[in-house]
């Protein structure tokens, strides 16, 4: 199961750094994203409070990109078809699939978060001009909490991306099946980037409890998709 | 139930009756709507205002019976989902009763939200709030309302069968989470009050049995119907494809014909 699982992200990974859509195209674009919520709210008051949740929103909408692309190289050409019949393990191909999505998202994540912290500058105090008041502690958190959320999400999006896969309708389907299910990710990565970044008087010790409901989430995705794949991936 | 039930094997010689109606479905419509009309009179005449909801609690009598319904309808969504997955109970039946089931749940999830707001607005002073019940019921209706665009899905009938019924598992397993939710975290809706001693009693207890009784003959009758015109549905594909197979071998066997020898 798992040397399936490495062969498959390792083809995937192979793809990404041959197309290059992930570094060219999604990361741009995720980018682009932080600046638009920078221009909806106002930086100087509101911007700053809310920096987690839009952080998150916008990971979830690179979520959805990531997904529709890595089943986009599947079905074209019909290449799952050589998946199914090579025999490979379910399982391992789920965990495959995922494993480089998550290695993308957190590679866009990362991108995002020094984005974040460069024009948002949410950590800023008044009369105080060191930038980035972020301790280890907090970065200690943020990591936890950001690889939690990221195993949930594509687990999570690895299962439903094979669902909707091959559908003319695919695009408009899969943000309906995946956002009403990730929503429990969303609120756990949010307050646990809330005490991250100590807003509303959080501290750092209210961000664990999320960080372990994001893991249970993540464990409870990983564990579905990989029943779940086998009757998917055996179409009739 | 129907005696002239199209056989899988023998898709065109058997035409299924154009009514999906039969002398049982009658009986218990006309049961059901005795049983509305008895609890639109308890609701509105007999059953005397709350002492402190005044009449906003009469929305009780359809919210109730409503969102206990929707979870009926959705477990057996996931039961026959599961049945259909196990490989020795592989049936299209199982399929259908799913689907049927589903959009009857998605009703009564919406009109349960629906009357809830109504309620919340004249007792809570709000439409919605974010709590716990409130927000993992909406995500149940998102999450049905998925289930049911995934069988529209334009795959093989096989495909499209597994993977809602996949998703139908997965969706279900938001069900315990709305109904324990009141007692998980504290939210603004109330705790169960039916269980609770003496939180409901004379005209109102027997209100929301009879609405319960209501509703169940509904979702049953409404089962039988929807689950006929699937079946008539399918049916029709069927002889649709046979007619263009037929269509097809003409084709051939005159451009056979065509051919000088």
């Amino acid at each position: 199961m798992l040397r399936t699982a490495r062969a498959v992200a390792a083809k995937d990974l192979r793809i990404e750094r041959r197309s290059k859509v992930a570094l060219t195209q999604v990361l741009p674009f995720a980018l682009v994203v932080v600046v638009l919520f920078a221009f909806a709210l106002d930086p100087s008051t509101s911007l700053r409070a809310a920096t987690p949740g839009l952080f998150w929103v916008a990971v979830l909408l690179v979520l959805l990109l990531a997904v529709q692309r890595s089943f986009a190289v599947e079905v074209t050409d019909g290449a799952f078809d050589a998946v199914r019949l090579a025999e490979l393990d379910p399982a391992g191909v789920f965990l495959g699939k995922a494993g480089a999505l998550a290695v993308q998202l957190l590679g866009v994540e990362a991108a995002m978060a020094v984005a974040v912290l460069v024009f948002y500058d949410p950590t800023a105090r008044a009369a105080d001009v060191t930038p980035f008041h972020v301790s280890v502690g907090a970065i200690m958190l943020f990591v936890a909490a950001a690889v939690a959320a990221t195993t949930g999400l594509v687990a999570t999006g690895t299962l439903y991306g094979a669902l909707a896969a091959g559908s003319r309708v695919r695009d408009t389907l899969l943000p309906l099946l995946v956002f009403p299910v990730v929503a429990p990710v969303l609120i756990g990565a949010t307050r646990a980037t809330e005490a991250t970044l100590g807003i509303g008087k959080t501290t750092l010790s209210d961000g664990w409890p999320a960080v372990g409901l994001l893991a249970v989430f993540a464990a409870v995705a990983v564990a579905t998709g990989v029943l779940a794949f086998g009757p998917l991936l055996e179409e009739a | 139930m129907s005696t002239s039930t199209p056989s899988a094997s023998t898709p065109s010689t058997s035409t299924p009756s154009a009514t999906t109606g039969t002398r049982a479905t009658r009986v218990l419509g006309l049961v059901t709507l005795t049983l509305f009309v008895a609890l639109v009179i308890i609701g509105f005449v007999i059953a005397r205002p709350d002492v402190n909801q005044y009449d906003a609690a009469r929305l009780l009598f359809v919210h109730v019976p409503a969102a206990e319904m929707a979870y009926v309808a959705y477990i057996t969504t996931a039961v026959c989902s599961a049945f259909y997955l196990w490989p020795r109970t592989r049936s299209a039946t199982w399929d259908r009763v799913a689907g049927a089931s589903a959009e009857i749940g998605s009703v009564l999830i919406g009109l349960t939200l629906l009357t809830g707001m109504l309620w919340g607005k004249i007792t809570w002073g709000t439409y919605w709030v974010w709590d716990a019940r409130l927000t993992s019921t909406a995500l149940l209706f998102v999450m049905f309302l998925g289930y049911l665009a995934v069988r529209q899905l334009d795959a093989a009938p096989g495909v499209r069968r597994k993977r809602a019924a996949v998703l139908a598992l997965v969706a279900a397993a938001d069900v315990p989470i709305v109904h324990f939710s009141v007692q998980w975290w504290r939210t603004q809706h109330q705790a169960a009050s039916l269980t609770a001693k003496g939180a409901l009693e004379g005209t109102y207890r027997f209100a929301h049995f009879l609405g319960f009784v209501a509703f169940l003959l509904a979702y049953i009758w409404l089962m039988m119907h929807r689950n006929r015109v699937a079946m008539l549905q399918e049916h029709l594909d069927e002889r649709g494809l046979d007619a263009a197979i037929a269509e097809r071998w003409r084709e051939g066997a005159s451009a056979a014909e065509a051919i000088p020898s």
